[in-house]
Parts: structure tokens; sequence; C-alpha cells
């Protein structure tokens, strides 16, 4: 059986690198423009991504969820397009197009034909210099991003205790306020914020261009220099030094009670580092320690909490180092029925105890790494997820060598370097604890 | 600029779609298993698609919930290994199998290295022809079912989809969750379980498709060794589910800021001559992601919503044109009016020939964007098995779509949209529903 509630997301392939080198090539831009292009001629097909260097974690105080806000109103019209005219476009050509907005970054992408690559361009490149908005797009536009909102968080008591952690995580950081934004902010973003941030962020010397597909690096240079090359660069981008965190010294622990709580758990967060240019074996350490605790039946917290113990209908651990500033390390259990969050917790840190006692088990990595090694071979066959995680990586400051060194770096890691990541992430004054439960019940 | 760009697009409209060039290998295997596979060697590993037609429907009424179980508990221990010894095992190997089933299908997905294929496909083998079923497996992961069931209680769209299928269903089984009640799946027994494999996953119900690294010859061998154990017959497939809309509203209190809205009214078959035309008035109405009628009254224009769609439901036993819809309690209201009166408005008044024209364009387009790799490809091939499709379908589709005339689609919206028979239910504080029609 599978996740029963979305704690965290868990997924091997998702931790895992790109593939090897072969069939990437990237070269950049005069005016900055970084371009990275996949090779996949199995079928003539072409994803078309444009990554801005600029998420939630940019954005000015008091104006949380404008990165996301702005995102939408991209969708509307510019200088040559009617509102909607671009993703009708799209539609007329047989493709499918959307965007997303993260921390670090906002990328928009169309998946169409391969000969359709040169229109995508050019309405891409439209939308980078020549957004037109007018009152009534932000009204209503506004409307749904609330309503998102409600759909996303304001519905899910998951959803919401999750921001509460962040919020409690980071004592400093943008990395502690939702990318959808806080409601109250949210609801008095108007049209000179979304320019703001339009203005300051979106250029070409800010921006990554990535194309997989039935497309050759040379087709791919031309059709960029045609569309790209001409927007002049920013001289003005500003540089991404955001607050940093500074020394964690109390260890928070917070409870939140909701009435539609059907499954209480207690979640652990850890301030974790992030994968750095040339600086990336900690955060390799960190992804396999994730696994080793979380991944699967055979995971250390699954064998100690659902089999021997049997005290967890489900547990997990989580860590993704892709990120420009400080990372969490996630550790969550669901208790079986009967069971109290006090009894879980306790249950949890002395499995942790344990393992930290016991260290990695040898076998127990050599199949992870197996699984590693045939993650790339399986992670081959879907163009679209290579292209998010080079463009992902990209946009939090890695190099293409970076990616591509990563799975090199995982191979190498020891048993030994496990350890030592374990003991210097598992800190209770870096850490959150919290437990979500119904309102009725006081564990 | 902007005369320019629009003669420009325009030329790229018309032309001419991607057309999908996927080789598809019918045939049938020493034993007798009939398979699709698409040959494709330049990646080293396989995608494997088995179907067992059937999946949930075929759970005894007072068992509901015996074949989710039994499909969850699938790989925690075969043949000589218990659950973590064959986890253990498939982690060695690098292979990712998948069990899963819905109403109408138990779906098994595999995929595996080419270096190692025979030790993955023996050890596949053991997890369906001999699962182990042990109790101490079938108590944990009835445990996380039981998990699920207390959250669907409590979680708006689940508790609308519930209680919309017990509206339209009454006795079928599509009437209640496949994962079964707190009462049914608390009583199953290991029998339950063994009977409900048997019931499921049997020769005469079985569809198989491959894509990937591996010839014909290799997959015939593959197949007969790991399905040759399978019983030849398995139990009788559900009857034809009568299907009540009613047209009304029913609202289900519960308290939360967004009310969830789920809607449905009677389908098409899949087989029916005038699927296509229906299919294409689906996108137009609301299948069609920004472009969609309803996409554009519902959120682009008033801001009401993140999101309305609709879509045809094709079940084995019945057929509905559903749709949902979320908006805050005080909004949802007029999110409904503007659906009921798009339905009617489209029912009296038809679409365009642009609307329809746009519509071919995309789905003609998109069609061919759909095999891209072997993943994909082995899921369409087995779908399009079930569905009863000759492998040249995916040549002549298009074809199919072109055909579909303004005169056909318009014909169409007046004699099977049925405004009188859209039936919502409401879940949440929905302002000006409550007590309005409960």
């Amino acid at each position: 059986m599978r996740a029963l509630i979305a704690i965290v997301a868990t997924c091997l392939i998702s931790a895992l690198p790109a593939q090897a080198a072969e069939g990437v090539t990237d070269f950049t831009l005069d005016n900055g423009m970084e371009v990275v292009v996949i090779e996949d001629h199995r079928a003539p097909v072409v994803v078309h991504m444009v990554w801005y260097k600029a998420g939630s974690a940019d954005e000015v105080p008091g104006a949380s969820g404008v990165a996301h806000f702005l995102e939408h109103l991209l969708f509307k019209g510019t200088k040559n397009l009617e509102p909607g005219e671009l993703s009708a476009t799209v539609a007329r050509n047989g493709g499918s197009d959307n965007a997303f907005t993260s921390y670090d970054y906002t990328a928009y992408f169309q998946r169409v034909a391969a000969d359709r690559l040169d229109l995508m361009m050019e309405m891409e490149a439209d939308r980078m210099v020549n957004l037109q908005l007018s009152q009534e797009d932000i009204s209503t536009e506004r409307d749904v991003i609330i309503e998102e909102r409600n759909q996303r968080v304001e519905n899910s008591p998951g959803a919401l205790f999750r921001e509460q952690r962040r919020a409690a995580q980071y004592l400093n950081h943008r990395y502690g306020i939702p990318v959808i934004g806080w409601r109250h902010e949210m609801e008095a973003l108007d049209l000179d914020d979304a320019l703001d941030f339009y203005s300051t962020h979106y250029a070409p010397n800010n921006a990554i261009l990535v194309v997989a597909g039935d497309v050759t690096p040379e087709g791919v240079r031309a059709l960029a220099e045609k569309h790209y090359a001409p927007i002049p660069a920013n001289k003005d981008l500003p540089p991404r030094d955001r607050p940093q965190e500074p020394p964690q010294l109390a260890e928070r622990r917070m409870e939140m009670k909701d009435a539609r709580v059907a499954q209480p758990y207690v979640s652990r967060t850890y301030l974790a580092p992030e994968r750095d240019s040339n600086d990336q074996e900690k955060a390799a350490a960190l992804t396999l320690l994730s696994e080793i605790l979380g991944g699967g039946i055979t995971s250390v917290l699954t064998q100690k909490l659902q089999f021997e113990e049997q005290i967890a209908v489900q547990s997990s651990a989580w860590y993704s180092g892709t990120a420009l500033d400080d990372s969490t390390f996630s550790l969550a259990v669901v208790p079986v029925e009967g069971m109290s969050l006090v009894e879980a917790e306790a249950a949890l840190d002395k499995a942790i105890a344990e393992f930290l006692d016991e260290g990695v088990n040898e076998d127990q990595l050599a199949r992870l790494k197996m699984q590693l090694r045939a993650a790339r071979i399986y992670a081959s066959d879907d163009v679209q997820a290579l292209a998010n995680r080079y463009g992902r990586a990209l946009a939090v400051g890695l190099s293409v060598e970076d990616i591509q060194a990563w799975p090199d770096i995982i191979d190498a890691v020891t048993a030994d370097e496990i350890m030592s990541a374990a003991r210097d992430v598992f800190q209770a004054r870096n850490s959150v604890t919290g437990w979500l439960t119904a309102s009725e019940v006081s564990q | 600029m902007m005369r320019a760009f629009v003669l420009f697009l325009f030329s790229l409209v018309i032309a001419a779609p991607a057309t999908a060039e996927v080789d598809i290998t019918e045939f049938t295997t020493s034993s007798g298993i009939e398979a699709w596979l698409v040959e494709e060697h330049s990646i080293p590993f396989v995608a494997l698609e088995l179907r067992f037609r059937g999946g949930a429907a075929l759970d005894e009424p007072e068992n509901r919930g015996a074949v989710t179980l039994m499909t969850a508990t699938l790989e925690e221990g075969a043949g000589d290994m218990n659950a973590r010894e064959f986890a253990k095992r498939t982690e060695e190997l690098a292979a990712s199998f998948e069990y899963d089933v819905y109403d109408d299908v138990l779906t098994v997905s595999a995929k595996f290295l080419s270096e190692n294929r025979d030790e993955a496909i023996a050890h596949l083998r053991e997890s369906l022809i001999n699962p182990r079923f042990d109790q101490d497996a079938i108590d944990r992961v009835r445990a996380q079912i039981l998990s699920i069931i207390r959250s669907d209680k409590k979680e708006p769209r689940s508790i609308a989809s519930n209680a919309l299928d017990k509206l339209i269903y009454d006795d079928h089984p599509y009437a209640t969750s496949r994962n079964g009640t707190l009462s049914s799946v608390s009583s199953l027994t290991r029998e339950d379980v063994v009977a409900a494999h048997r019931a499921t996953m049997a020769r005469d119900r079985l569809y198989v498709s491959a894509a990937g690294d591996i010839t014909k010859e290799e997959l015939g061998t593959l197949l007969d060794d790991l399905l040759g154990g399978l019983p030849e017959t398995g139990a009788p497939l559900p009857p034809r589910a009568e299907v009540t809309l009613t047209g009304e509203t029913k609202v289900i209190p519960f308290e939360t800021p967004q009310s969830v809205a789920v809607f449905a009214q009677p389908g098409i078959d899949r087989d029916h001559p005038d699927f296509f035309a229906v299919y294409l008035l689906n996108h137009i109405l609301g299948g069609g992601g920004f472009e969609s009628r309803l996409m554009q009254e519902v959120r682009e224009k008033r801001g009401l919503t993140y999101g309305v769609y609709t879509y045809l439901v094709n079940k084995d036993s019945a057929d509905l044109w559903a749709g949902s819809v979320s908006s805050a309690n005080d909004r949802v209201a007029e999110a409904i009016k503007v659906i009921r009166d798009q339905w009617e408005k489209i029912r009296n008044d038809g679409v365009t020939e642009e609307e329809l024209e746009d519509a071919k364009t995309y789905l003609t387009g998109a069609y061919p964007l759909r095999f891209d790799g072997n993943g994909p490809i082995a899921n369409i091939a087995v779908g399009m098995q079930m569905e009863g499709l000759p492998v040249d379908y995916i040549a002549t589709r298009n074809d199919r779509v072109n055909a579909v005339t303004l005169e056909d689609v318009n014909r169409a919206a007046s004699e099977y949209l049925k405004p009188d028979q859209l039936t919502f239910v409401v879940v949440g504080q929905p302002v000006g529903l409550m007590g309005a029609a409960n």
C-alpha cells in the first residue's frame, strides 16, 4: 500500500539525478540567457520551458504571493497578444501549456509538436517583456488565486499545518512564507506589486531556456538567437542575496487542532544544508539518508515503527537539496489507531537514536545505489521530467556540470559520511516538532 | 506586429499535425496469451502492462473492499519470501512493480532492466501467482486502508464523489467506494482475500502490452512463464448499472471555507456512432483547459474558481458526463448557476464553426504527442485492447475526429445534453443552497 497522507512528497525517482551527459548541450546567449537542449528523437514532441530565477522567496516583504500572482497574469495579454491568446494558440496547435511557481523559481512551459517550436519561442519571448495588464485582469485573477488558496490550503488541515510548520522553521528566511501567499496579503496585491516584480526579475539574464525532445542543438540555437537574443539584458538585475537564517537555538514545538483531521500525525523537520555548486557531497549524503530512513518497506523507519514496534500505520523521511538556501529534512509518523502522538513521537525518537547507534546497513546502501543507477535508465524514458530536473537545478544556482556530476557524487557516498550527515542534521535546536490532531482530542 | 503575427499563426494552424508512428506487433504466445508489443531498443528496459477486467466491481456485496485489500497485499510477501524479503529482492533487481485496482480493472505496471529481465519476471510472477497473504501482512495493510477510509470521511472531495455515486448507482458496486467501509474492511478474513485473488486474476479477462528493449520471441516466452500459472476463468462480470439522475442539487453540510461540487448527467457509450461528436462537444464545454466555455465563464470572466472541468466517464457498466468545481461558500451558488446556464445554452444554441475547428486542431494535434515513451505507449496499447480497438486505430483516430461536422455536434448537443438531469452534490456551507434542495 502506498502513501496514505501527503505529509511530505516521497518519491525515490524525483530525488534522483538526471541522466548521463549524452544528449545534453548547453550554451549562453550574448544577453546572458542560459540554454539547455536535451535531445530525445523517439517521438516528434518538444517541451519548451523558460525558468526565471525568481520565486516567492524573492518577493518584497508584505507582498507575499506576488510571484505566483504574476505567473497567472502572464497568461493575460501582451502588446501583441490578446488575453488568453497564448494558451488558445498553443491549444490550436495541438499543444498544452502551463506554469508553476516555487520558492526559488517561476517556470512556463509548452508541450507541442516539435515543428511548432518557433511559434512557442516567439510567444514566450514576447511575454518576457511586453506584458500588458488591465485593472480588470487584476481583480478577476486575484479572485482566482484566492480560490486556488481555498482549494489547496484552506480546505486542507494538512496544508494549513505545513504552512504553520514552515513559518516556525524559518526564523528569518522567506522560505517560511507560503508560495501562494498569506491570504491577507494576497487580498491586497495590486497592479503595481505585479509589475514591480515583473520589471525587477523578468529578463533574459535572469532566465534559463530548456528545450527537450525531437530537436537539435543547432536548431534550438538558431531559434533562440531569433527570438530571445534581441531582448536586452537587465543591467539592474538585483543579486539574489536573501535574508539568511541566524543560528537557531531553540527547539520549537507546535500543536494544531482542526475538526477536519481524521488521522492525527506527528512531524519533525530539521534545518538542513542544500546542494551548492561544487559542494554537493553533504546533500548527497542526506539524500541517501532520507532513502535509508524512509524509502519503502525495507527502510529503517518502516522496519522499526511498522514491523517491530507496530506503532505506525505510515512513516516517512524526506529531503530535497535542490534549493538556493537552507533546506529541511523531514520525518513523520502516522500512528496506528489507539496510539497517542506522545507514544508515536517517543517511538520516532527511539528509532532515530537506535539508528544513530547502529549505523547504516551496507546491504541496504548497496541496494539503494543499484536502484539509483537503474533510476537513471528509467528516467531517460521521460524527457519532460529530465527537462524539469535541469531547469530546477539551474534555477537554484547549480551548473550543468553539477547536475551531471551528481550521480557519481551519490555513488561515492560512504556509510560513514551518511552517519556523519545524520548526526549533523538531527539537532534539536534546529527542529520543529508538530502535532496535527482533531479538535476534540488532546493526547 | 499584431497583424503579421496573426497571419503567421494562421499559416501554422493549417499545417498538418504530426502523425503518430507507433509500430505495434500483435501476436499470440504459444500458451495462447494475446499481447501487443512496441519494440524500442534505445533504452535498456521494458515497460509491461497487465490488465484484469472486473477489478473492484467483482467484490461480493458483503465483502466490499476485498479486491482492494487483496491488490494492496500482493507485494507483501510471495512464495518463500515474506514482505520484507520480497521488497529486498525487488530493490536488488531495481525493478518497479505497481499493483492497483479501479472500479472495472486491476492493473499491474512493471518496469525492469534488460540486464536482469529473467530474474525480475520470476520475481513478479511470485506476487501474481503465489502471493502469501500472510495474516500479519493483511492486518498491516488493512490498518492503512481503514486510515484512508477515515480520512475520506472528512475530505470534501471524497465526501462529494461518494455521495454522488450513491445517488446515481443505487445497489450496483459502483455506488460505494472500492476501499469498502470501516465495518466491511474490518471483518474481511484471509479467506475473503484469497477468494478475491481467485475471482479477479484469471486469463479469461487478461490484457497485455509491452514497450521497450525486447523482441516478440523473448516477450512470448516471458509471458508464458509469467502468466501461464493463472487460472483460466474468474468470477462473472457485474451487470449493467442502472443510472438515476434527477437533476437535483444535494447539499451535504461540512464545515470548510470552500464548497466542493461534483456533478453528472447520463453519458454515451464509447462504441456509439455519436461518441466522437460528444467527445468534441465535451472538449468545447468543459474538457479543454483554459479555452473551454465553462473555464471562460466561471474562472476567466468571473473569477469564481481555480478550476472547472467536465469529462466523459466510460465505465464498463455505465456511462456518465461528469464534472467538478470548487468555490468559496458565498460564491458557489453563482458558480453552479453559471454552469447550469451554460449547459442549457450550449444545448439550445450549439457551438460555432470556429469552436469546433479549434477543438479538432487541438485534439488531432495532441494525439500523436501522447506516444512519447515506453511507459506511455505500453499504457495506451493496453487501454486500446480493453476498449476493443484495433491496432490500426492509432492511424485512423484523427480521421474519425475530423469527420465530425458542425451539424453532428449541434445535433448531439440537443440530443445528449440533459440540463434537467444534471445533478449536483455540494459539500461545504454553500450560501443560498443550504436547505433549499436537500
